[in-house]
């Protein structure tokens, strides 16, 4: 164990944190060898970002040391903490979407070499070896926000690899990628490790990041829970360790027999998007489309609740024309959409929690142009109750909620306005694993009550917890259905990418 | 297309804008063949040069992420409170003091600015719609509100200096004025600033994400700081030299022109939120207002439809550019 202290490039110990009383950390020892991929688990609150400021130089430790290759480091901050090779990536990449890839990557490495004058060839050389050195090809003088989300990520990486990273820390690595990006950003840890460079993953998504990772850490209420070679754990076992619980997920019961046909898309076809996509939904039936990035699944998810509109084709719900393209009509015909992005698209994010839930059920409580204020407000503390909604105060505003009780809040939203249709984009999207697990099981206790559900989604375990069907979708076509009680996830993840 | 243009040419604002230019030129000469010529072209010179300097440090404040009305309101406390300053002890004085002097109080105005916004951290309109109002209350309350004729001599030797003149074939006279060099200089040197320089690209960087400028090292509070003193002394600059070459201190001009300015350098490119702008942009931007400001009644449109025409021509030469992102946006998602 001794040895192992002396060769870490990180070495923790004892680290306590306190924020004004609240333990955020208690004692936990944590060591990061040059080379190894550490997978850092835990949910939200259980301590894993704080560790990570510690790391980096954002918060002092309250009690225990911090080593760094090796050097005891009494004081820290974050250019200390990046001089000694620590670099964050943090989940939005912290780029520059205005500047030219070569700029972005090289940008840190100028300023830290205190020059004053830009030198554009440089500059390219520098971005030139960092993408080298990882064997991606990307046009140095594209301008960032032109890349697609894996693409930026790369760039990440490399402006950390020209800062001379020992250590790259990575927040929810895979989270925005598709299962083949995923597997090419595998490829780059392990030529990272090769190169003696230490990684630790912050994350969510577990699967993906364990079969690159050496050794596996995980917080729950600040104490170190687990530790272990990487091999010792399966999603299982982690899911475990981080909720303290079992959380087992059960495929979804069957589709009553003669259920009726309940939602009815005919040819949707939109130029350039999507074409001739048509199915049925059954009452009490969830159905799954999925596809890569880019396959066109989030633009029919939009379609069906009128949000773009397509050049052609048709929704009945219950028998009923829907029109097209009109969101308004589409919540008449009590279809629901929980957009993917609730940040931006979903909720009001500074205004409460219970304002998020009754915005959308004014029309119900106005009699004679005026609003029933106490009967708007009984209805939606009733849905935030039976949708355990973990919040101190239904006045907080929602963006202090976490994320799996956040979209809790947009659910809560549609389900007091009794859709018959539920369209749920990216429904676990940025939630942490007993999140996902409660929300797979409204999803099903949902479509146990003849709700249709449609879950909209490229999180493939998501998908085989909550579908009967799924619809595998690529270059805007549906090319395959798959019954979701018997394909397995190995299958599903082949029939994606292939 | 072709190799040696930029891949993005044909949807770049720039491209629009000079198009928009060329387009007003060539009916403008079909219906007025003496509308292209020498006398002309310097006239519009001589009325971009003030506009010109103003709108380069206007779009500095747009790259940054920031906005900026006060700068008009600097230029005109600036020079009048020099030529007050050098009237009452030194009228003798030769010119270049007189502008440094003036570009000294520019600077310090836009130090102001720069505190509440890098330091303080309040919103940039708001703190400039207030000093805008500070400045040009306490310039006509507390130095002056008379319009002064009678400059220093050694500023209307300036205005007199020429660097060309001369007189057409069909009798009319023109002349272009030393002050072009100073709208040189200031492009010169901004462009030395934005393009060659750390602290130039940290303004791009800024503008792009403050958030990720904080990350990765950027001192956010100097630089910002330094973009709004740098706009102060451009407008220090502009003031003098629009009160040398107008031969008049009036202490109510230059105010009310921020927005055409702003507008301007909008039409050449430069984005409100922050990150985008150029100063071919902001050039030709300039170049186009002031082009209808002087010359649409040679095309037959009325002056009073100036402002309609503007306007018009801020929501076609931002919108299209707009709509186009938005289009291929919604293609690409």
């Amino acid at each position: 164990m001794s040895s192992d202290h002396d060769t870490a490039f990180i070495d923790l110990r004892a680290i306590t944190k306190r924020y004004a009383g609240v333990t955020a950390l208690d004692s936990v020892d944590f060591t990061v060898q040059p080379g190894e991929a550490v997978c850092l688990a835990g949910e939200n609150g259980s301590g894993k970002s704080t560790l990570i400021k510690i790391i980096s130089g954002v918060e002092p430790a309250t009690e225990g040391t911090v080593r760094i290759a090796g050097k005891e480091r009494p004081y820290l901050n974050p250019r200390i903490s990046a001089a000694a090779g620590v670099m964050v990536i943090f989940q939005d990449f912290s780029l520059f979407p205005n500047l030219s890839v070569a700029e972005n990557i090289a940008f840190a490495t100028q300023l830290s070499t205190h020059e004053r004058f830009f030198k554009s060839r440089a500059t390219r050389e520098i971005a030139r070896k960092a993408l080298d050195r990882i064997g991606v090809e990307i046009d140095l003088d594209a301008r960032v926000e032109t890349l697609p989300v894996a693409q930026k990520q790369l760039v990440a990486i490399c402006r950390a690899l020209a800062s001379q990273a020992q250590l790259i820390i990575m927040d929810e690595p895979t989270t925005a990628l598709t299962e083949k990006e995923v597997r090419r950003l595998q490829g780059i840890i392990r030529m990272l490790k090769d190169e003696g460079v230490a990684v630790i993953f912050v994350s969510h998504k577990l699967a993906e990041v364990l079969e690159v990772s050496e050794k596996v850490v995980v917080l729950r209420n600040g104490k170190k829970v687990a530790e272990g070679p990487a091999t010792d754990f399966d999603t299982q076992s982690l899911t475990y360790h981080m909720t303290g619980r079992d959380v087992p997920e059960v495929p979804p019961s069957e589709v009553m027999a003669g259920a009726e046909t309940l939602m009815h898309v005919e040819s949707l076809t939109k130029e350039g998007s999507f074409a001739d996509i048509s199915f049925d939904l059954k009452t009490g039936e969830v159905l799954g489309i999925t596809g890569l990035l880019g396959s066109g699944r989030t633009s029919v998810a939009k379609a069906l609740f009128g949000l773009v509109a397509p050049d052609a084709g048709s929704i009945t719900v219950e028998g009923k024309p829907v029109p097209t393209g009109d969101p308004q009509a589409a919540s008449m015909a009590r279809i629901g959409y929980v957009p993917e992005d609730r940040l931006t698209e979903g909720l009001f994010l500074s205004q409460s929690i219970l304002r998020n839930v009754a915005i959308g059920r004014l029309d119900a409580h106005t009699s004679g142009g005026f609003l029933n204020m106490a009967g708007l407000v009984d209805e939606a503390s009733d849905w935030l109750k039976r949708l355990k909604v973990k919040a101190p105060d239904v006045e907080a505003p929602v963006q202090s909620l976490s994320g799996g009780n956040q979209q809790r809040v947009a659910l809560a939203r549609w389900l007091s306005r009794a859709p018959r249709v539920l369209v749920l984009n990216g429904p676990s999207v940025g939630v942490d694993v007993g999140s996902k697990a409660d929300i797979h099981d409204i999803i099903r206790d949902l479509a146990s009550q003849g709700i249709g559900i449609i879950v909209i989604s490229d999180d493939l375990p998501e998908l085989l917890a909550t579908c009967h069907r799924i619809l595998v979708m690529r270059d805007g076509r549906i090319i395959d259905e798959l019954d979701g009680r018997s394909v397995t996830e190995d299958d599903l993840a082949h029939r994606l990418a292939s | 297309m072709t190799g040696w243009l930029p891949k993005d040419f044909w949807t770049r604002n720039e491209t629009l804008v000079a198009g928009v230019i060329a387009l007003f030129c060539i009916i403008a000469t079909l219906s007025d063949p003496r509308f292209f010529t020498i006398t002309t072209v310097s006239d519009l010179l001589r009325a971009s040069i003030v506009i010109g300097i103003l709108a380069v440090g206007a779009m500095l404040v747009l790259v940054s992420g920031g906005i900026d009305v006060s700068f008009t309101a600097i230029a005109v406390f600036a020079m009048y409170s020099s030529t007050v300053l050098f009237l009452a002890i030194w009228p003798d004085a030769p010119w270049p003091l007189i502008f440094a002097v003036s570009v000294a109080f520019g600077a310090f105005l836009g130090a102001f600015n720069g505190f509440f916004i890098a330091f303080l951290g309040l919103p940039t309109l708001i703190v400039t719609l207030g000093t805008l109002s500070i400045f040009r209350g306490f310039l006509l309350t507390f130095i002056g509100s008379q319009r002064i004729s009678d400059l220093p001599p050694d500023m209307r030797d300036f205005s007199r200096g020429v660097l060309a003149r001369g007189t057409t074939e069909a009798g009319n006279f023109y002349s272009i004025p030393w002050a072009a060099l100073a709208l040189v200089f200031v492009i010169v040197l901004t462009w030395f600033i934005l393009k060659k320089t750390m602290l130039g690209r940290s303004i791009y960087a800024i503008g792009g994400s403050v958030e990720s400028a904080r990350r990765i090292g950027i001192n956010v509070k100097w630089t910002q700081f330094f973009v709004y003193v740098y706009v102060g002394a451009l407008a220090g600059l502009a003031g003098i030299i629009h009160g040398s070459v107008g031969r008049m201190a009036d202490p109510f001009s230059l105010v009310g022109l921020e927005l055409s300015v702003i507008a301007a350098v909008v039409l050449g490119g430069a984005r409100l939120i922050g990150g985008y702008g150029t100063l071919t942009g902001t050039l030709l931007g300039v170049a186009l207002i002031v082009i209808v400001q002087n010359s649409l009644i040679v095309v037959g449109i009325p002056t009073t439809w100036q402002s309609v025409t503007i306007g018009i021509l801020i929501l076609l030469g931002t919108g299209v550019p707009a709509y186009r992102a938005k289009r291929a946006a919604a293609r690409a998602g």
